[in-house]
């Protein structure tokens, strides 16, 4: 299982992503999404319906995006860990296995950098 | 020169309005009828009509892989190699068709694809035409009456999910070696560049047995991801990023069945202080190997997207560098000058102006670009950026995550074990670059990084017969070379006794 710890205030998400997340969840139910590494797709959060992907002992829950929650390697949240992130969404064409391609848009992760008392 | 964009007059390339799937060696429209519209990163407006399939068009891809397979394993190494060699010929012959194809699917500069995508690919057909003449088991005498052969088989029908910044030379990396070993094939390429793999289909189609090779088109959640979880596969192949990754290991391990996987690096590139000992050709080529960074717009998995450099090089060293990046200004994909193109899609591009704002935010100094190319003419609405140096430190995000675009983020070190500590200092193992003019420290330091694939003075070649994958988090398995013959092979062992009398047990 995920560690269900972490920070919870790491990812928030815009109007407009929030608004995909919903018309997702209507569609296919509850889901769940995972920021991937790596080349290609990687970079960005792939989503997916919930209990899709089996989260691994170090994968970390970031949040929650309109009640949907957000999970990341946790060797790549070590990386990352100085950020605050923010789920957009833009036009796009394909992304691995996520689901919200075949609608022509895409999720992009945007990010701030951490005040030290943050 | 400037070769005529698609569908226009005098054109190398003249693409229907619609393509289906490539199944059972005919082209054949999805179960579902519904298509999706395919567009050039050159203008960023759709170009033709592309098979939106499900998992009905896999499993009838898979129905004609599995009546095809027995015939095709069974066929003679020398026939199947032979075909593979016809399969390099056509390809060459039609040479400049698939490299223009290519440039206006994905947005590359056609200087790439004329030399290195097309050409590589046709290659490798050939490098593994060869390998397979050349493959052979083995045998052990256990003792004088004992003998243990070891006969390679084809695993059956294999599943191949491939990526969209190299798209055909991608699909030859996998291809060649899984047909080579005698394996039909089930093709899911990537929804951003599905065009040119089915002119490549037009071209092999009367050479292949039909069903040997499947390709179906449509976007990942719907096409590829059935295709990755049947039961009706004995392997699959990935190339792309890491939570896929982690899903494709997730649903092999729901049929036991092996994988391979290609997913990305963070490749260091690291210049030690004696490349600048002389003002010379290979200086000049040192600082070509700078700025490999943005070869195809940098969308290479092995993008040498983090330099380092010595300190007591680095103001002379960067001051060069920088001049020599500023040259690489993004044109037309289609002109033969053209040194960068355009970025493979909308939130490619979107994710590149992401990163260059996290860079910036980080207090990372932008040294030169850092935008989102402005472009005249028809290439306005076109996925275009400068290309962009960044310095900063191994901390910062865009040291640590593959932006996948033409942006270098540059580091000072100081001394051997500082720069081996950076470039280590990431998830990823799969490339890196080493210059020096010391014999010793560049084998010493190729040795200490820990990557499948270390240039070493020369960055960014991929000839056939040299082993590339990665380690750490960058992948399992090694492509481009004969040893990619054992991921698509069983190994039957054979142990047989020639002695008549029993053992004597009961």
């Amino acid at each position: 299982m995920a560690d269900e710890r972490a920070p919870t205030a790491s990812v928030s998400a815009t109007p407009a992503a929030l608004d995909l997340v919903a018309s997702l969840v209507e569609e296919h139910g509850p889901l769940m999404f995972h920021q991937s590494g790596g080349c290609c797709d990687g970079s960005a959060p792939m989503c997916y319906p919930r209990g899709e992907m089996r989260l691994g002992a170090r994968d970390v829950k970031l949040g929650e995006v309109g009640g949907q929650p957000f999970y990341i390697g946790g060797h790549q949240w070590e990386r990352w860990k100085h950020t605050r992130l923010t789920l957009d969404v833009v036009p796009g064409r394909g992304a691995g296995f996520s689901i919200e391609a075949p609608r022509g848009v895409r999720f992009l992760i945007r990010s701030d950098v951490c005040l030290p008392d943050e | 020169m400037r070769y005529a964009s698609p569908n226009t007059d005098g054109s190398k390339v003249e693409y229907k309005s619609r393509y289906g799937n490539f199944i059972g060696g005919e082209f054949v429209d999805p179960v579902g009828g519904n298509y999706f519209e395919n567009i050039s990163p050159v203008t960023g407006k759709p170009f033709c009509e592309i098979a939106r399939s499900t998992h009905e068009d896999i499993e009838k891809a898979l129905d004609a892989a599995h009546g095809a397979r027995a015939a095709w394993g069974k066929t003679p190494a020398a026939e199947r190699s032979a075909m593979l060699l016809e399969i390099a010929d056509v390809m060459e012959e039609n040479l400049e068709m698939l490299a223009v194809s290519e440039s206006w699917d994905n947005g590359k500069a056609v200087r790439e694809t004329l030399a290195a995508d097309i050409p590589l690919a046709i290659d490798h057909f050939r490098y593994f035409a060869g390998c397979i003449r050349a493959a052979e088991g083995s045998m052990a005498e256990l003792d004088e009456n004992t003998v243990s052969y070891l006969l390679k088989e084809p695993l059956g029908v294999v599943g191949q999910i491939i990526p969209w910044n190299f798209p055909l030379l991608m699909a030859a990396w996998k291809l060649a070696p899984a047909l080579a070993a005698g394996n039909a094939v089930v093709l899911k390429p990537a929804e951003q560049t599905p065009a040119t793999i089915m002119l490549f289909a037009d071209l092999v189609k009367d050479i292949l047995p039909p069903g040997v090779l499947n390709i179906v088109q449509g976007f990942g959640v719907e096409a590829g991801k059935p295709l990755a979880q049947s039961e009706r596969i004995s392997k699959v192949a990935f190339t792309g990023e890491t939570t896929t990754g982690r899903l494709i290991m997730q649903y092999a391990s729901e049929n036991i069945i092996p994988v391979t996987l290609e997913l990305g690096g963070k490749s260091p590139n690291v210049f030690f202080g004696d490349v600048m000992d002389e003002d010379d050709t290979f200086f000049q080529k040192c600082l070509e190997g700078f700025a490999m960074f943005a070869l195809n717009q940098g969308e290479v998995c092995t993008c040498p997207s983090r330099a380092l450099v010595e300190s007591s090089i680095y103001d002379k060293f960067m001051d060069a560098a920088e001049a020599r990046t500023r040259a690489i200004e993004p044109g037309h994909p289609l002109d033969t000058d053209t040194r960068i193109g355009a970025q493979a899609s909308n939130d490619q591009l979107e994710k590149i102006l992401s990163y260059i704002d996290i860079g910036k935010k980080e207090g990372a100094k932008v040294r030169c670009g850092g935008e989102r190319a402005s472009m005249p003419g028809e290439l306005a609405d076109g996925y275009y950026v400068m290309p962009t140096i960044f310095e900063g430190n191994n901390e910062m995000r865009v040291f640590q995550e593959e932006i996948f675009g033409p942006v270098v983020s540059v580091a000072r070190f100081d001394g051997f074990d500082q720069a081996i500590e950076i470039a280590n200092d990431t998830l990823y193992g799969l490339g890196a670059g080493v210059w020096t003019r010391s014999v010793h420290k560049a084998f010493k330091a190729g040795r200490a990084i820990e990557a499948g694939r270390v240039w070493t003075n020369c960055y960014h070649l991929y000839p056939a017969h040299a082993a590339f994958g990665g380690y750490k988090q960058s992948g399992i398995g090694r492509e481009n070379h004969k040893m990619m013959l054992d991921h698509y092979q069983q190994t039957k062992n054979l142990l047989v006794s020639y002695d008549t009398n029993p053992m004597g047990f009961f």
